[in-house]
């Protein structure tokens, strides 16, 4: 007796978007099936991790965060060409925290001097650059970065309903990818796809950014939004939902209690650097089974076995 | 139900007696279709429908309870591919393998991580659920006196791995009614195994070299009288694995296909050498339907994320996970600490907690039960208000805790400030908090009692 299995047919599928330019640059999304269901799709373009580096210096992270940059963090550039030239990343996602107007409040011009700095120091690699989803703030940092980018195709979020024109007019003007963010909901994503689309960003630049819960402090809303997102695009063929997805996840992970006690604190939570590493990968893996093209990760040895995770869901049977 | 009405219909008596209650044959088998009636409500219908329309309402992936009561737990029983269809039910149990081969140090630190490594999270208790103890000795009677060993000091339930059905039966005798799920049925001892588990009333697991062999012998140990059974298809590459999983959900559900309506056991133990990616495999079976999880660790670096993504994982997604009302204590406060006031919606209390607890700045938190809505969905249900704020204020007993008499409300509730100061009378100040909870630390550092 042979077993017929039942396998789907998908009418639509994710785009492609290319981040970067030159010979470096990065080609996500194509998928034609749901996250690696490769028995009855394809996916030209495996999912890629971004490492992330503060445009500061870390005040909050946890030693075992900071030990494998602990000689680069008060040095973004550095800090980005460690990441390229000893633990071989892909990309790169500098989150802008010192321009937070609550905290820091960096202006715009030092803000955008520091992007230019990290973009020469790694040589090509793509540049990923998340504001800190303050509408008037993002609005004169992100322009600006765009502005001094020119042609560099860096993708820039988060670019939300409250600062679309501003921003993506920018990104447009200067030739950049626009992260669409929205707060985990599939019809405020699609909408927020309208608008930008009404704005003129054109279908290859888009990414979508659900909104990143950590493990423990709400994953399952973006699990299941992102999986609702991918059924719709694939199987409704809703063209508006067709782009590939991010997830800024390691500030999430990391902001966490649980990613941070020491054996003092609390005894019963085991060695802390390999909890947050098991924290980190579960993530990632919740989120690459649930449709995520690109994921924000931080501890190297987290990216290394997220990796190894991906290369055996795409590995030949 | 499997059947449509019509299909119903067709083994009915056909002749309109409404002694069911409904005027009509037909508009009995709607109902029955549509889940609104019971078979037995007909007096007429015979046995052999009866038999088909039972076998038609089964579960499409069979529950099965392993252990007794308290001590044990279901796994199977799903009706959906995704969890926001509806919700998956039966979270898997993880269990930690054992072998009693290994030395008396390794297991007795595997037994004291087990009953060590329990968590608390919103009112759920988060912990591994049992012990798969495999005889690699080949000797029945050291089989047996593990498996009592771990039975006498622990809470576990048993996933008992042997060939011999001889170790099996000596180890079943001692576990009582904790009854185990017998490891494994497969081409070769199929009879025997089915024997056993049909003697001692213990799930059996049957474990074959694809799907195609599972289905075969499922059907054929369903012959020999057993029911309950969890499923074993041998892959142990993570993509194989991945796809097996999907496979045998899809054709349970879509495919109402019984030789493989069953749950599974996974082996990620046996999938790599590396702890870690261990754990991460683990979380992949969490999300993608196995029923048993088998870990060769029990560390709190591995038990506690996985326990997590199990608990949000098996959330219903219709019904948000909830907090207790009351009054909660972070960073050891004292009379003069702030106090802050938001809802119980379980993220709400995790993300606002989180927050003051890494300001470090000591302080009272009280949660108001606004049946698991979030702050501003609250408000607007009218469950967050100024009156009903000040009442439950009061009733928590903050007032004996605390000298001063400022409560800080979230943000988005500024509005209700008005309504909560005349509820509160006037020796109370209401302070308006930020917004978003990651302002919460710069907020509470800058607070002052006076």
């Amino acid at each position: 007796m042979a077993i017929e299995i039942p396998k789907r047919t998908y009418k639509g599928a994710i785009r492609t978007i290319t981040l970067g330019a030159g010979d470096k640059a990065v080609t996500v999304g194509g998928e034609t099936s749901l996250p690696f269901y490769l028995f009855e799709g394809e996916r030209p373009n495996p999912p890629r991790i971004a490492m992330e580096i503060w445009d500061m210096e870390p005040e909050d992270w946890p030693e075992h965060a900071l030990e494998p940059f602990k000689d680069v963090v008060s040095d973004p550039a550095a800090w980005a060409k460690k990441c390229v030239e000893d633990y071989g990343a892909e990309m790169i996602c500098i989150q802008m925290v010192s321009t937070d107007p609550n905290d820091k409040d960096v202006p715009a011009d030092q803000a955008a001097e520091t992007v230019l700095k990290v973009l020469d120091a790694i040589n090509g690699v793509p540049l990923i650059v998340w504001g800190t989803a303050s509408h008037e703030k993002d609005t004169e940092v992100l322009k600006l970065i765009c502005e001094k980018t020119h042609g560099k195709n860096l993708a820039i979020g988060p670019v939300e309903e409250g600062d679309h024109k501003q921003i993506g007019g920018s990104i447009i003007a200067y030739q950049h990818t626009c992260i669409s963010s929205s707060p985990i909901d599939i019809n405020l994503a699609k909408q927020m796809n309208i608008l930008l689309g009404n704005l003129g960003v054109s279908d290859d630049k888009i990414i979508i950014d659900p909104t990143t819960g950590g493990l423990g402090y709400g994953i399952e809303y973006s699990y299941s939004v992102m999986e609702r997102l991918m059924l719709a695009a694939l199987t409704q063929e809703d063209e508006r939902l067709q782009f590939p997805m991010i997830n800024n996840m390691a500030k999430e992970v990391w902001k966490s209690k649980e990613a941070k006690l020491t054996p003092e604190e609390d005894p019963l939570m085991g060695d802390p650097k390999k909890r947050a590493i098991v924290i980190e990968c579960i993530t990632a893996m919740l989120l690459l089974l649930a449709g995520s093209d690109i994921l924000v990760m931080r501890h190297p040895e987290s990216i290394k076995l997220t990796k190894e995770i991906i290369g055996d869901f795409m590995a030949a049977n | 139900m499997g059947l449509t009405g019509i299909q119903i219909f067709k083994m009915l008596p056909k002749t309109n007696c409404k002694e069911c209650g409904q005027p009509t044959c037909l508009a009995f088998a709607m109902a029955l279709a549509a889940g609104k009636a019971e078979l037995a409500k007909c007096p007429y219908v015979s046995d052999e429908a009866k038999a088909v329309l039972a076998e038609a309402s089964a579960p499409p992936i069979r529950p099965v309870k392993i252990g007794n009561g308290e001590r044990g737990f279901t796994i199977g029983g799903e009706t959906c591919m995704f969890r926001h269809e509806k919700t998956f039910v039966n979270k898997p149990g993880l269990a930690i393998y054992v072998s009693d081969t290994m030395s008396d140090e390794e297991i007795d630190q595997k037994i004291e991580n087990f009953m060590k490594y329990r968590y608390e999270r919103v009112g759920v208790l988060l912990k591994a659920d049992m012990f798969a103890v495999k005889n690699e000795s080949g000797d029945a009677d050291k089989f047996k006196a593990l498996v009592d060993k771990i039975n006498g000091k622990t809470d576990a339930t048993f996933t008992l791995m042997s060939d011999s059905t001889d170790a099996l039966s000596a180890a079943i005798g001692v576990l009582g009614d904790n009854k185990p799920l017998l490891y494994a049925a497969t081409k070769d001892n199929w009879s025997e195994m089915a024997e056993l588990a049909k003697s001692t009333g213990c799930p059996l697991a049957v474990k074959a070299a694809n799907l195609d062999e599972a289905a075969e012998l499922t059907q054929e140990i369903q012959k020999a009288g057993v029911k309950d059974m969890v499923l074993d298809t041998s892959s142990r590459t993570l993509r194989r694995a991945f796809e097996d999983q999907i496979f045998i959900r899809r054709l349970a559900l879509q495919k109402k296909f019984r030789p493989l309506g069953f749950s599974t056991i996974a082996f990620p133990n046996e999938m790599t050498d590396d702890p870690i990616k261990e754990a991460v495999i683990a979380s992949m079976f969490i999300a993608k339907y196995a029923g048993i999880i088998v870990l060769s660790e029990a560390e709190a670096h591995n038990l506690f994320p996985l326990t997590v993504a199990r608990l949000n994982i098996y959330t219903d997604p219709q019904r948000p996970m909830m907090m207790e009302q009351g009054i909660y204590e972070i960073n050891d406060p004292d009379e003069n600490s702030p106090v802050l006031i938001t809802t119980n919606f379980s993220l709400t209390y995790f993300v606002a907690g989180g927050e003051i607890e890494a300001s470090k700045v000591p302080s009272w938190l009280l949660i108001m039960d606004t049946e698991g809505l979030s702050v501003l969905t609250a408000w607007a249900a009218g469950k967050f208000v100024g009156d009903a704020m000040g009442i439950f204020i009061k009733k928590s007993g903050i007032a004996d805790k605390v000298k001063h008499r400022k409560i800080i409300i979230p943000g988005y509730v500024a509005v209700v400030s008005g309504d909560l100061e005349e509820e509160l009378g006037p020796e109370w100040e209401v302070m308006i908090g930020p917004r978003e909870a990651a302002h919460l630390p710069a907020y509470l550092k800058m607070w002052k009692a006076d």
